[in-house]
């Protein structure tokens, strides 16, 4: 994903070790996604994304943080979600794209209901090393 | 950040009032079904019509509450979820099923004292 052209005003780090952490991470998110305008449906789409990525952090990795940035591009403006993390890694990516909620409550790692709530996804891992999960949603 | 329960009757009702981590929606778990056993309720009301997010494990820990409390004889009736909250449900593909649900907490106690012939007097 390409930064050119892109002016970054605002931009919060939160690093994420708890469930509190979780939740400071969305109250961070729902501030700034109001800030930028979007409509309250909009709003609670990225937040519950946020909250999904920052529970995987907490869940598999342990510790990770997530970065939030307001963007204003030329013609746009939007929000970018960076959740970061040195854990395990995602050993089947394909897989976990695979995967969603079932009724029956198994886990998975919610990848595929965050990508429907957000514009753009994009997911990196490598084992070991760890994971980095990049959304972003832009201003209608 | 603790979930207020307040007993009306044979019911309970707890308001959420707040966003919520993960460990008071727990603790709320745990408090409804404790309670549940210790007052002899029927039913119990969760409102959340203060709630602005609902995510897969708050669904999923809503949902083990309802179940939980079932096996223990009570029924539970969800109410007040907001449209984007709604919305937000479907689109991440969560369900809620199995539990009852409604309107509003008024809604929620007529759907109770329709299943039950009124609250119990003196429980």
């Amino acid at each position: 994903m390409s930064t050119e052209g892109i002016s970054v005003n605002a931009e919060v780090r939160v690093q994420i070790r708890s469930d509190l952490d979780i939740l400071n991470a969305r109250q961070q998110g729902r501030r700034l996604a109001t800030e930028l305008g979007f409509s309250l449906t909009e709003a609670t789409f990225i937040v519950t994304a946020i909250s999904e990525l920052a529970r995987n952090i907490v869940m598999y990795a342990k510790t990770g943080e997530v970065l939030l940035t307001s963007v204003n591009d030329r013609s746009r403006c939007g929000i970018i979600v960076v959740a970061k993390d040195q854990g395990p890694g995602i050993a089947d990516i394909r897989l976990a794209m695979q995967s969603g909620f079932s009724t029956s409550g198994s886990l998975g790692l919610g990848l595929p209901g965050t990508k429907r709530l957000m514009d753009e996804f994009e997911v990196s891992s490598k084992i070991g090393q760890g994971t980095t999960v990049v959304v972003k949603k832009w201003r209608s | 950040m603790e979930v207020p329960i307040l007993k009306q009757g044979s019911y309970l009702i707890a308001t959420i009032q707040s966003d919520l981590s993960d460990t008071d929606l727990r603790d709320l778990r745990d408090a409804l079904v404790q309670r549940v056993g210790k007052l002899r309720s029927r039913g119990v009301i969760i409102d959340l019509t203060s709630l602005d997010m609902l995510d897969s494990f708050a669904t999923r820990t809503l949902r083990d509450t309802a179940h939980m409390i079932r096996l223990r004889g009570a029924e539970t009736v969800i109410v007040g979820m907001q449209p984007e909250v709604a919305f937000t449900m479907v689109q991440l593909g969560l369900s809620l099923e199995g539990v009852s649900t409604a309107l509003d907490l008024e809604e929620g106690l007529g759907y109770l004292n329709q299943r039950f012939g009124g609250p119990r007097r003196g429980a």
